[in-house]
């Protein structure tokens, strides 16, 4: 065999693929949330979903002591079970400033769901095909990621916010 | 019982897989012109103790023989006799044993079928399948072995995972695994070609059939899994990109591309190598997929086979299957040179094929970015719709332009004479697109170039078809039946796409919904006991108001009791222009259930024209047979 850099090429990237691989069957792959706890939130930029010329980014975040992003949709049936803790956390706390990003839904939808639970949101931000909510690495809804003004991840949650979630977000804006 | 007579074939077929590459490779050196007697005799005995091995394994689930381990874990005694037998399938271990099967019966039926055919070509590809078999035999045997018995013997199994106890996804693995195993056998032709030197056009004959048939068993196979998604998840959609899908689709791109570039190397005797490289990739990406799939790299609907010690065993044999095929293809591939005109049938085939290699690239960087980043950063993402949507759908444009013109095109040259055919159809497909823009509803540029693409693929298919019943040229039917499909398929795809509805509410028993000319109205409930699950029965009376046509539907919520798992069942009502599709969940801690209506128009020509590519293959095989 005449030895070539074609050759050499695909060897090298062939041994790369497959060590990749041997890695991946090593690491843990239930979804580990300790990893981003800690770590800073990358650059956004989201618009209102009634008006899309209203936005917010990372740099809005800055202002508020903390705040809480919250991935939501209309139909999501979770998302309606946790929505009163949401409530009761905008209406108690004035620290805290809660962004939600509605998730892979219609506009007339979400409008009705926050018609009818109550709009705990400061700033309903649309992310509707997903793609938002994938750069915060949310996996599915509901999530939520509680920052702080160094836009520092103090908490991740997921899945609903129950009692025990709700009295620990209370505890790490003290 | 079962156990030992189960490991007493497994190990049979182990002895005379050793026994088969043994004779073969003696054989090689003889002068006789003929294979010897001897290696047929051994591959009977090899497939016939297979196949009874398989059957063993079906006994044990037919019977409820809990003595079997993997009887206890995925079967109940409660479960319909038709789905204690597709539990054969239903897991890990015994999917495995039937992919051996699959393996075995190739190797037998290429080994009697190909009797025209170079001697030592045919032992070489009998050595490697063989080799093969010993491989997955060895992993059965080591980790997965299906016949491993349990003592003290339990009196009740664990049952089947409900969302697999449905008749599409019973009969979906062993479409796929034909499909997707049956690459094998091209895998280790190609490997005994390039030992062999026996090239170019009769090794194009030799597999053709073969390929032809996996073919369609995968493309059949991943219509199953689609249709299955639809019906059975609840969500109304088919295809959600899923790693699994993705790594379904992976070997069916390169195969397709084979398919079609076999037939330059029949007719021409040209692209060897590439079609080479094709044989090879279209198995070692069916093995990729099955290790992404089953090590637990990727979460899907398919963890049940998740386990990282698999994992282990078939990345190491993935690794020594690619760096072989590597080894061997570089040491024997001669350098061929090309000379295509330009407006030739194969310079169109290999467009096809960079198509293919293109969609082939992205979805295969769309399933491994994950896996890559996670390994090499530790950062966790998921590639959703939104990248293969923006990549591949607009290549799909004049990817349909080249399938509707390239068939026209005559080997080596041609002339310019359809020129005007093309502009005068195009015009056509334009006219249609605007017509459905201008009555049905506005949608997006690139909308608009899909259904003219479309359109054109279909006029144009649809005048060839014409013109075969004038001239009966009948082997030009299956190719453009399979094209005129993919036409129609992409059409009502887009359709569907575009003018679906879609509604979400909660609604109490007694309630009604007004939405979109449809009132929906809650009428009652009920409980019904079944053999093996609880089903709560919503009555739902769906009234179209513009045509004040009322109908019921009845959508379920199952509560299985092995395992104890919770199923949406979605009641769907078919009808040739348009699916009513009505799913309902309940909410917890309160009588409102989540209620999604959805009207999803030409649903079941979806179906229908996907089956109809699959059709064209079948009838490709059974025409040709009865052209020679």
């Amino acid at each position: 065999m005449k030895i070539n850099i074609s050759k050499i090429i695909i060897f090298s990237f062939t041994i790369f693929l497959l060590s990749v691989f041997w890695l991946g069957l090593k690491i843990n792959h239930n979804y580990d949330t300790k990893s981003l706890v800690g770590s800073k939130i990358s650059k956004f930029y989201v618009t209102e979903i009634n008006n899309e010329n209203q936005y917010i980014s990372e740099e809005d975040l800055k202002k508020n002591k903390y705040t809480l992003i919250n991935f939501f949709a209309s139909w999501c049936s979770p998302c309606r079970a946790e929505h009163r803790y949401l409530m009761s956390l905008s209406n108690q706390n004035k620290e805290i400033k809660i962004i939600g990003i509605n998730f892979k839904d219609k506009k007339i939808n979400a409008n009705n769901f926050l018609k009818d639970l109550g709009n705990p949101y400061n700033f309903v931000g649309e992310d509707t095909d997903g793609k938002i909510s994938i750069s915060f690495g949310i996996y599915g809804i509901p999530e939520s990621i509680l920052v702080n003004n160094e836009l520092t991840v103090i908490k991740k949650i997921i899945g609903p916010i129950d009692q025990v979630q709700f009295n620990d977000i209370l505890k790490s804006i003290q | 019982m079962l156990s030992n007579i189960g490991i007493a074939l497994v190990y049979l077929v182990l002895i005379f897989s050793f026994l088969i590459i043994y004779i073969s490779s003696v054989d090689l050196k003889t002068s006789s012109q003929f294979i010897e007697k001897n290696i047929y005799k051994l591959s009977l005995f090899q497939i016939t103790f297979t196949v009874l091995s398989f059957f063993t394994l079906i006994i044990g689930f037919v019977n409820s023989d809990f003595s079997l381990i993997n009887v206890y874990e995925n079967s109940h005694t409660a479960k319909p006799l038709f789905y204690k037998i597709a539990g054969t399938w239903g897991n890990h271990e015994g999917s495995l044993l039937l992919w051996v099967n699959i393996l075995v019966i190739f190797s037998y039926l290429f080994l009697i079928f190909n009797h025209t055919h170079n001697k030592k070509f045919r032992l070489y590809t009998l050595i490697f399948q063989n080799i093969l078999i010993l491989g997955f035999l060895f992993f059965l045997l080591l980790n997965s072995n299906p016949f491993n018995s349990i003592y003290p013997i339990p009196l009740e199994g664990l049952g089947l995972n409900p969302i697999l106890q449905d008749p599409a996804l019973a009969i979906h693995p062993p479409l796929l695994y034909v499909g997707f195993v049956g690459c094998s056998i091209y895998f280790s032709a190609a490997m005994a070609s390039l030992l062999s030197g026996y090239a170019g056009k009769l090794f194009a004959q030799s597999i053709k059939t073969w390929v032809k048939i996996s073919w369609c068993f995968q493309t059949l196979g991943i219509i199953v899994g689609s249709i299955w998604a639809y019906y059975e998840l609840g969500w109304g959609g088919f295809w959600f990109w899923d790693p699994v899908e993705n790594a379904s689709l992976l070997p069916w791109f390169a195969i397709t591309a084979l398919m079609h570039s076999l037939i330059v190397l029949e007719k021409r005797n040209t692209l060897y190598s590439w079609v080479i490289i094709l044989c090879l990739s279209t198995f070692i990406l069916s093995v990729t997929g099955t290790f992404l799939v089953r090590s637990g790299i990727l979460n899907s609907v398919h963890t049940f086979a998740s386990d990282p010690t698999r994992g282990i065993y078939i990345l190491s044999f993935l690794s020594l299957m690619i760096f072989s095929a590597l080894i061997i293809f570089f040491i024997k591939n001669k350098k061929e040179t090309y000379n295509f005109n330009l407006k030739s049938r194969e310079t169109f085939i290999l467009a096809n094929n960079w198509f293919m290699v293109f969609f082939l690239v992205t979805v295969l960087i769309g399933m491994l970015y994950p896996i890559f980043l996670d390994v090499l950063t530790n950062v966790k993402i998921s590639v959703g719709p939104p990248f293969f949507n923006i990549v591949i759908i607009p290549l799909v444009v004049p990817f349909m332009f080249l399938m509707a013109i390239g068939p026209k095109f005559g080997w080596v040259k041609s002339q310019n004479k359809i020129f005007y055919k093309i502009l005068f159809l195009i015009l056509g497909a334009i006219i249609i697109n605007l017509l459905i823009f201008y009555f049905f509803g506005k949608y997006s540029f690139l909308s608009n170039l899909i259904f003219i693409a479309a359109i054109f693929l279909i006029l144009y298919s649809l005048l060839d078809l014409k013109k075969i019943f004038n001239n009966k040229k009948k082997f030009e039917l299956p190719r453009i039946i399979s094209h005129l499909s993919f036409g129609l398929l992409v059409f009502f795809i887009g359709i569907n796409h575009q003018f679906s509805l879609e509604e979400d509410f909660n609604l109490k028993v007694g309630e009604i919904k007004k939405t979109n000319n449809y009132e929906i109205n809650f009428k009652d409930m009920k409980v019904k006991e079944n053999k093996n699950y609880k089903a709560i029965i919503g009555n739902f009376k769906l009234t179209d108001l513009k045509n004040d046509l009322a109908q019921y539907l009845n959508p379920e919520i199952r509560i299985y009791s092995n395992p104890e798992t919770l199923t949406y069942e979605a009641a769907i009502r078919t009808k040739i222009t348009s699916d009513l599709y009505l799913t309902m969940s309940n909410v917890s801690r309160s009588d409102y259930y989540n209620i999604k209506f959805q009207k999803k128009p030409f649903m079941i020509w979806i179906w229908i024209s996907a089956l109809m590519i699959a059709l064209g293959g079948f009838m490709q095989l059974i025409l040709k047979k009865n052209e020679d």
